[in-house]
């Protein structure tokens, strides 16, 4: 198969280097990828990372995510716009500094953090930025001040199911395979019980089964290391930590389905960690854990390529996902195939979350024993949980299935804790005292997201950061999610100005299900959720935004716009 | 190719297996909406979402299924239907969507389909997002305003070496449509008139050839129809005694075309007058309430303070209170300053249009005078409005069959070419 350089690792280099995608880049990518003017334009225009005007020589990502805003983000914001002189989605007129907002960075325990030129900048507070400023113009390289954030882990309670947060020796998983066939890799997944982690909770060997089964002899294993749900930081923590138990993982995956080729989609916002993954890769091919008839097995072929998201969170759909690898802008696919059946270039592909990979090269390690769970049948094996927010102990936390909140907030030194978001925006907004839940299939589904609010936080101001989170992120495909998001913002923010009735608050819920109920990927359906769920877990709060009886016309803003022009001409 | 059995709602209905759900629901008598299907995109496109179906109570885009053997599907339950319907709002909403401006009204997908499902006005508010009209294709126009971002443009034209005519740019609300200025040049006129056409609304439009044809000549007139459109439940007030009933009107930002159109029932007015009595009125010319109002009527929506206080006189004194003609019910033309700033549209109309002499450069302002709001209002807005009777204007047998009902509890039907909102 040629091997055409990913479009986007193309783009990057273009903007890495030149700040900017020129119209001369553009028409030198059309003839080289033969695709016109207006397509690529419109690739380019997709992603939030890549920029069409010149930029400053520091671009700045501040992440607006909930918990930075809980932790300082105003204050944040406006001791760079002092320091750098310039303004939000602007560059200062020296031509050194562009300052832009990001969605959740993957940084959820050490907010407020941001990237520049896409280093990890974390514990922000407003005398630090002035520092670092201060240090970037007097010509301090960017690499000496970037920091190195490491999340704490928290290794499970139980010594005997440490399955994930444990000493890594390379090679153990893979060892294994010259001794099996594909069939027993796939048996052992099915015995260890293992499913989805990314969130969907899909069981992972019917995914690779599936797959096995296509006749094209051409197939792909894709890892989706996009990590984009606010609040999630493990996999990140993971590709940190333990870069070859990833490989590993989709090694034993390449085996058990039969696919020559790799490829790891790595968000943007974590290209800081591509060097590790590089050279491990590299290790791995001088190993010969990667390249022709590998682990010595004959026949067996397979590599890794590493292709760079640019800034959507959509791109963790893995059916978006497969079209930003096509080079094409991010929007799911219609249900139509599976990608089992039709994946990346319309070939047999599976897509798998960093953690299930890892976690299948530990069940190839371990045995699939450990992984039964006997107390839930239905949810075997660990998760680990990125915890953060108002609590102590913020960080990377492996706990076993059937852990309930009570026992999550207590490890985590929650304080005060009022609602808690689960798996991100998309996910599961509860009131903190339902401590008794439990985490696992058969109650709370979790994807690897908490963030932990405590009684001083204002709901109303959850919502709307999440909803205004949804409003940039949508890919615009269908109308429902496009249009709806807008649609819940307007009443949003009459809650805020205190004009909603009890009627707009019927109308938010109503509007918030006709989006779950429309919309044509897992974006739009769960963007609503928190909404719903706010109405019905904590009715008390929402009635406290809203006035009983009809709010009357607001006159006075309506009018304030011309008031504002006559007198500025006096 | 096997025929199997299907059914919708539970009607058995035949049909080839794996044809598409939506053309085999047609085949079968029953419409399902649809705008962004277009039989040849393969896999659809399923963008719209206004053809949205239920499959054991889970929603599917009827456009992506296809037939099989005992496929169950509900279709026209009233929840699927108000659901629909809440879609093609949000469409409008989302857009801006002036019919009696647009070329391709009367023969538009989205403006049909609106009317097939009795959408008097949109319960969303409508975003009224600057878009703009790109003039510079060569012989294309494309209007942003009217773009409901389907793709069909997108996934049709493709040059012979793969390369894409169409693209979206941007991505969420901030979406757009782009057609690529070097490609467009060398398309033949046959193959633009086909993107025009393919285009369900009147976003892409050929230059010299525009879709506009006279009224009754258009795809979706239908003059001779006797067809119905289903509208929200009629008010039931049978029980109320026959008398006489008050009506009052009120023209705010409008242009008196309403009121034109009120006049328009010819003789039927002097039976008119036998059953009501008008109370303030521009037909009355009554500046003051001078009793409690059955009905009230409003053409035009509010654009400054005067329509602000005149209209909230008005909820306070009538019992019934509705919205007449477009600019009512969502601002209609006047509307079309909204997406431009308050400051620029003064501007333009005070300070730098040719037609102000030199020496009188002001903008109007005194305290006699009203202010003039930061965009022109709907009705509904600002008070409660229980009923809307589209149209621009509306057709004088709508209003008045409305009206009837309203205080008599006649029972009506309006029928198909009485219902435009051009
Ligand atoms: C809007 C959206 C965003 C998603 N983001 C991610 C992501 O960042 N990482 C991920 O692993 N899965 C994400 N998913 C789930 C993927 O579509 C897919 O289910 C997952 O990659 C499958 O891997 P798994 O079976 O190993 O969990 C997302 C899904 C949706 C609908
Ligand atoms: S639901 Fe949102 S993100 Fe998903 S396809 Fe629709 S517009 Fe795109
Ligand atoms: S221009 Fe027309 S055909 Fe193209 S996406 Fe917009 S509405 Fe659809
Ligand atoms: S017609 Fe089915 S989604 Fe548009």
């Amino acid at each position: 198969m040629a091997q055409e350089e990913f479009l986007l690792n193309k783009l990057w280099k273009i903007q890495l280097q030149e700040g900017y995608v020129s119209d001369k880049a553009i028409r030198q990518l059309s003839r080289q990828y033969g695709r016109s003017w207006v397509d690529l334009e419109g690739v380019i225009s997709f992603y939030h990372f890549f920029s069409r005007k010149p930029t400053g020589r520091f671009i700045i990502h501040l992440n607006n995510s909930i918990l930075s805003e809980f932790g300082g983000f105003p204050e944040v914001l406006a001791a760079f716009q002092e320091s750098t002189g310039t303004r939000l989605n602007h560059t200062d007129p020296t031509g050194t500094f562009t300052l832009k907002a990001a969605s959740c960075i993957g940084l959820s325990d050490v907010e407020p953090a941001a990237l520049i030129n896409w280093r990890p900048f974390i514990n922000l507070n407003p005398e630090k930025v002035h520092h670092l400023i201060h240090q970037l113009r007097s010509g301090t390289d960017l690499d000496d001040l970037a920091d190195r954030p490491l999340s704490d882990a928290y290794p499970n309670t139980d010594p005997d199911k440490q399955l994930m947060i444990k000493t890594y020796q390379p090679g153990t998983a893979i060892g294994k395979l010259p001794e099996m066939t594909p069939e027993e890799v796939i048996r052992e997944i099915m015995e260890a019980g293992l499913t989805g982690l990314g969130g969907a909770f899909f069981p992972t060997h019917l995914k690779w089964q599936s797959c096995r089964n296509q006749p094209e002899a051409t197939k792909f294993i894709v890892c989706n290391a996009d990590e984009g749900e606010p609040g999630t930081f493990k996999d990140r923590f993971l590709l940190q930590k333990y870069p070859g138990l990833l490989l590993e993982g989709m090694i034993t995956a390449a085996f058990a389905v039969g696919s020559r080729e790799g490829i790891i989609y790595l968000r943007g916002e974590y290209q800081y960690l591509l060097g590790k993954l590089e050279k491990t890769i590299g290790q791995f091919r001088e190993k010969g854990w990667l390249g022709r008839n590998l682990l010595g097995i004959p026949g067996f072929d397979f590599d890794i390529r590493i292709a760079l998201g640019a800034g959507a969170y959509i791109c963790g759909e893995e059916t978006a996902l497969l079209e930003s690898l096509e080079g094409h802008r991010g929007e799911p696919r219609p249900r139509v195939y599976y990608p089992t059946e039709k994946g990346y270039l319309a070939k047999p592909t599976v897509v798998n979350n960093v953690e299930t990979l890892c976690t299948a090269a530990r069940i190839l390690e371990n045995g699939y024993e450990p992984y039964v769970n006997p107390a839930a049948p239905d949810s075997p094996g660990t998760k680990l949980m990125s915890i953060a927010g108002d609590c102590h102990f913020p960080g990377v936390y492996e706990i076993t299935w059937g852990t309930t909140i009570g026992e999550l907030l207590t490890r985590c030194g929650a304080v005060d804790p009022y609602a808690i978001q689960l798996s991100g925006p998309s996910g599961e907004l509860l009131p903190a005292s339902w401590v008794g839940r439990k985490l696992g299939l058969h109650d709370l589904r979790c994807g690897g997201s908490v963030m932990v609010f405590n009684r001083q936080r204002d709901l109303l101001q959850i919502l709307q950061n999440y909803n205004r989170f949804f409003l940039q992120e949508s890919c615009g495909v269908c109308t429902p999610c496009r249009a709806g998001n807008y649609m819940l913002s307007v009443q949003l923010r009459k809650m805020e100005r205190g004009l909603a009735s009890t009627e707009d608050l019927d109308k938010l819920e109503e509007w918030a299900k006709l989006m779950e109920y429309n919309s044509r990927c897992g974006l739009g359906q769960t963007a609503p959720k928190a909404i719903i769920q706010a109405a019905a877990r904590f009715p008390e709060v929402m009635d406290q935004h809203t006035r009983t009886k009809n709010a009357p016309f607001d006159l006075d803003l309506a009018t304030s716009a011309y008031d504002r022009i006559i007198n500025e001409l006096r | 190719m096997k025929t199997v059995t299907f059914y919708i709602d539970d009607l058995p209905c035949e049909a080839e297996e794996g044809k598409n759900f939506v053309d085999a629901a047609a085949a079968n008598g029953v419409v399902i909406p649809s705008l962004c299907y277009y039989p040849h995109i393969n896999p659809p496109l399923a963008t719209c979402r206004v053809c949205t179906v239920a499959i054991g109570g889970q929603p599917r885009a009827a456009c992506s299924l296809k037939v099989s053997e005992g496929l169950r599907v509900q279709v026209n339950t009233p929840e699927l239907i108000e659901n629909r319907k809440a879609i093609l709002e949000l469409i409008f909403a989302e857009g801006n969507h002036f019919c009696p401006a647009c070329e391709k009204s009367g023969d538009c997908d989205l403006q049909h389909l609106a009317y097939e499902s009795g959408i008097t006005y949109s319960r969303f508010p409508h975003t009224f997002v600057e878009r703009i009209v790109d003039f510079q294709p060569q012989r294309l126009v494309i209007d942003h305003n009217r773009c409901i971002l389907c793709k069909r443009c997108i996934e049709e034209f493709v040059t012979d070496q793969g390369e894409k005519v169409f693209s979206s740019h941007r991505r969420g609300s901030r979406t757009e449509v782009n057609v690529d200025y070097d490609l467009e040049a060398e398309m033949s006129d046959q193959e633009l008139t086909r993107a025009m056409h393919l285009c369900p609304v009147g976003a892409i439009l050929l230059r010299g050839k525009s879709e506009s044809r006279p009224f009754g000549d258009r795809k979706y007139d239908k003059l001779e129809s006797k067809e119905t459109i289903p509208l929200d439940q009629p008010i039931d007030t049978s029980a109320l005694p026959l008398q006489k009933k008050v009506v009052a009107t009120a023209s705010l930002a409008g242009c008196f075309g309403c009121h034109m159109s009120m006049l328009d029932i010819d003789l039927g007015l002097l039976d008119l007058i036998e059953l009501v009595s008008f109370d303030k009125s521009p037909l009355t010319d009554i500046k003051r309430f001078s009793r409690r109002v059955d009905i009230g009527l409003i053409e035009g929506g509010c654009c400054n303070s005067e329509n602000i206080e005149n209209l909230e006189y008005f909820r306070e004194n009538c019992d019934i209170l509705v919205s007449v003609g477009e600019c009512a019910i969502w601002g209609g033309l006047p509307a079309m300053r909204n997406t431009i700033s308050l400051e620029a549209c003064l501007q333009e109309a005070y300070l730098h249009s040719p037609v102000t002499e030199n020496a009188h450069q002001i903008i109007p302002n005194h305290e006699d005078i009203p202010k003039i709001l930061d965009r022109v209002y709907p009705c509904h807005e600002v008070v409660k409005i229980d009923y809307h009777i589209p149209g621009c204007p509306p057709s004088a047998q709508h209003i008045w069959k409305v009206v009837q009902n309203i205080l008599f509890g006649t029972k009506y039907d309006v029928i198909y070419p009485e219902f435009k909102y051009d």
